[in-house]
């Protein structure tokens, strides 16, 4: 059985290298990620899982890094929007869709649609799309033009 | 960030998860069993909850179960919403899993954990009340098999440092006739103010509810007057509503009076399904 107590060292897989880094067990991997890792594309945003700006990819999977332990992702798979390089097709949609204004939401969801095109590789219904998406806020309301460009990465990606 | 320290244990079988939780318990630490951690965290970090230690049995074999046998659909209570959504093994489930919280957070929690949390609504239980299933649990003997129903009263009650292993559905309601329904005040991820699952068994209706009360209950006295033929389906709508098991609840979300007026309008609409067979 795995038992940590204080600050324990731990391995974490991040965009495909390996850190290792001491946390407290209470520790949530969106700190460990902004504030010992320098990756500020998580943002921090409701802090509750409620509004997505912090999301990133664990094993291929959204979640919302600000309702995992650090200590827990030891093993898997953690990508943040660094991860994408900026060279992902959504990335590339999002510009030419100006799919976004103050920015704030948008690692959040350039994260939700690179792990939707990871699930579904081929466009799926409608209805899947807008159930993912509806895991983010953009309190600029740039949901339609956020549409378009998951559209856009299916159709380029076709 | 959560402002103070926890023991974080990641047993491999059910019987260390138990011991840690007691060996922890007797030192004052006061754990608590984790899976999906989303209530956790939220909790620990607003400072409403202060657990020492955390035992968090996601890896435990028997807890991550989902298949189905000849007898029963099996599912561990480590599974994710989204797990078993995806599965769609228990289509009823399904429904309701998909209806909680949001895709992202349904990656996240886990049966075991909407269950037994402290959020009255308790979603997954609906298709569970319904289905004659039963739930496995582990604790001071041993693994024990008792009927759904008979721990579950609105919240899980459990023994002291018992956990759930997991819950099973006999065949019959993986195929039954279904209906789902959840109303919420403004958008479609939002606590319920109404939420319905239905389950049709030779014939009959079987409902249940949450959101609607303090707890999410099932009741004979409602069933009976749906199932009453002999009116329409706007008076057993009507009826049924006045056999509530407790007061309708009233919060931000909704009055009482509001949800009563949701509920018969859901109810009418699941007989008029039922009837014309689209359930």
């Amino acid at each position: 059985m795995v038992r940590y107590e204080g600050k324990t060292v731990v391995k974490l897989n991040v965009n495909g290298a390996v850190h290792e880094l001491a946390v407290r067990p209470s520790a949530l991997l969106l700190d460990v990620l902004r504030d010992m890792l320098g990756l500020t594309g998580a943002k921090p945003g409701c802090r509750n899982g409620d509004c997505g700006a912090c999301t990133v990819i664990l094993d291929g999977w959204p979640a919302k890094s600000c309702l995992v332990l650090a200590v827990e992702a030891q093993g898997h798979s953690i990508t943040t929007v660094e991860g994408l390089n900026g060279t992902a097709e959504i990335q590339k949609c999002f510009v030419e869709k100006n799919a976004f204004q103050c920015g704030y939401c948008t690692s959040g969801f350039l994260m939700v649609c690179q792990a939707l095109k990871m699930q579904h590789p081929v466009m799926p219904p409608e209805y899947v799309i807008e159930e993912w998406l509806q895991s983010n806020l953009c309190r600029c309301t740039s949901y339609q033009e956020i549409r378009s460009a998951v559209a856009a990465m299916y159709r380029q990606g076709s | 960030m959560i402002p103070f320290d926890f023991i974080y244990c990641l047993p491999n079988t059910l019987r260390e998860a138990y011991d840690a939780f007691w060996g922890l318990t007797s030192v004052g630490k006061n754990p608590v069993y984790y899976a999906g951690g989303s209530e956790i965290i939220t909790m620990c970090r607003a400072g409403s909850i202060r657990p020492g230690a955390v035992v968090d049995i996601k890896t435990i074999p028997e807890c991550q179960h989902l298949f189905e046998n000849q007898d029963a659909l099996h599912i561990g209570s480590a599974c994710t919403l989204n797990q078993i959504k995806e599965s769609k093994l228990f289509p009823l489930l399904s429904l309701s899993c998909g209806r909680i919280a949001d895709h992202t957070n349904q990656c996240r929690i886990t049966l075991g954990g909407n269950l037994c949390g402290t959020i009255m609504y308790r979603e997954t239980s609906l298709p569970f009340l319904l289905s004659d299933a039963t739930v496995q649990l582990f604790g001071k003997e041993g693994l024990r098999m008792v009927s759904f129903q008979s721990v579950f009263d609105g919240r899980m009650r459990l023994e002291p440092g018992e956990l759930v292993v997991k819950l099973s559905v006999p065949r019959w309601a993986l195929t039954a006739p279904h209906f789902h329904a959840k109303h919420a005040a403004c958008e479609k991820i939002d606590y319920p103010l109404v939420s319905m699952a239905a389950l049709q068994k030779d014939g009959k209706l079987r409902v249940a509810f949450s959101g609607l009360c303090a707890r999410p209950f099932r009741s004979a006295n409602m069933e009976e007057v749906l199932n009453n033929r002999s009116l329409s389906f706007e008076e057993r709508a009507q009826d049924a509503a006045k056999l509530l098991p407790e007061p309708a609840h009233g919060d931000a979300e909704g009055s009482g009076e509001y949800r009563l007026f949701v509920l018969k309008n859901t109810l009418q609409a699941l007989l008029e399904e039922a009837e014309y067979g689209a359930v």
